[in-house]
């Protein structure tokens, strides 16, 4: 065996719960991304369409939860640091976003992510790391569930990845 | 909108919608849009140096995408569950097509829903994102 991939044994690290993380739903900042995406649908741009389409205020687009984790996340990210990675080497695997209840403008959003699992892919070439992120609003509402994979590319040895 | 999503039936394609080139100025402003700083998406000295040809695109820039072409048919209210596989990744300069095709129609606590399959590909046919998004009909 070559030398080890990660700082620890990555199944020491299955099922730790990291610590929650609160993440503010900002208007100015949310125009940015809209923008970004080229995003022009009236319900996330006007609060009178958001207002008939039933919300309290704009909501949020599908994918911006994610955003909303990083954009306020204090420090590192914290399996990379655990896990002793440069960010160089992960790729995202897959997401997926199960949604309770909207979030809108103006939400405190707090998760709560728990380590899933970590495999090896492709003979220990990619190692994947399944998180499971509960989300709640400001009101102790349960408003999403998330689950991220991130694939680590390991170093190989010899010539021959995926 | 909501009219035409109530007669929808399994086979259906509602979902169809393309863009344009992704562009290295796109994935400067999602870089901070999304709060994703990964370097590896905007220097392409530390993407080489990690190994690849040049920077690449953040793989929930096109997962936006897709949502907004799933937007674009279902309002947002209606979306119950979204979510992807990255299949591969995205080149800069990628025109992503992306489809939904529905699968299922069921019945979740008296609520009829759609289970919409959906993809993302590449101006060459290679498929980027593969993924479901499960809608409410009204």
């Amino acid at each position: 065996m070559a030398a080890p991939k990660f700082a620890v044994d990555p199944q020491t690290l299955v099922g730790m719960e990291l610590p929650q993380q609160r993440a503010f739903v900002e208007p100015r900042r949310l125009k940015f991304f809209l923008n970004t995406i080229g995003e022009k649908d009236p319900v996330y741009l006007d609060p009178t369409a958001a207002r008939a389409a039933g919300f309290r205020d704009i909501p949020i687009p599908p994918t911006y939860m994610f955003c909303l984790q990083s954009l306020d996340n204090p420090g590192p990210n914290r399996i990379l640091d655990l896990l002793g990675v440069d960010i160089g080497r992960i790729l995202h695997g897959e997401q997926k976003f199960v949604y309770h209840k909207a979030a809108c403008i103006g939400d405190e959003l707090v998760f709560q992510a728990r380590i899933g699992s970590i495999v090896d892919k492709k003979g220990g070439a990619l190692t994947m790391v399944a998180q499971d992120i509960r989300v709640e609003n400001g009101q102790g509402e349960h408003i999403a569930d998330i689950t991220n994979t991130l694939v680590i590319r390991n170093p190989q040895d010899e010539k021959g990845a995926a | 909108m909501s009219t035409t999503n109530a007669a929808l039936k399994v086979g259906d394609t509602p979902v169809s919608r393309s863009y344009g080139p992704i562009t290295r100025h796109e994935l400067a402003l999602y870089c901070g849009a999304s709060g994703d700083h990964n370097p590896i998406h905007v220097d392409s000295d530390f993407a080489k140096a990690s190994g690849f040809p040049d920077v690449f695109t953040h793989g929930m820039f096109v997962m936006a995408r897709l949502g907004m072409a799933v937007n674009a048919v279902f309002p947002t209210a209606s979306i119950r569950e979204y979510g992807v596989r990255f299949a591969s990744i995205t080149q800069v300069g990628a025109k992503i097509t992306c489809e939904g095709k529905v699968t299922a129609i069921e019945d979740v606590g008296g609520e009829r829903r759609a289970r919409i399959e959906l993809t993302a590909r590449d101006q060459n046919n290679d498929v980027k994102l593969k993924g479901e998004a499960v809608v409410a009909l009204a």
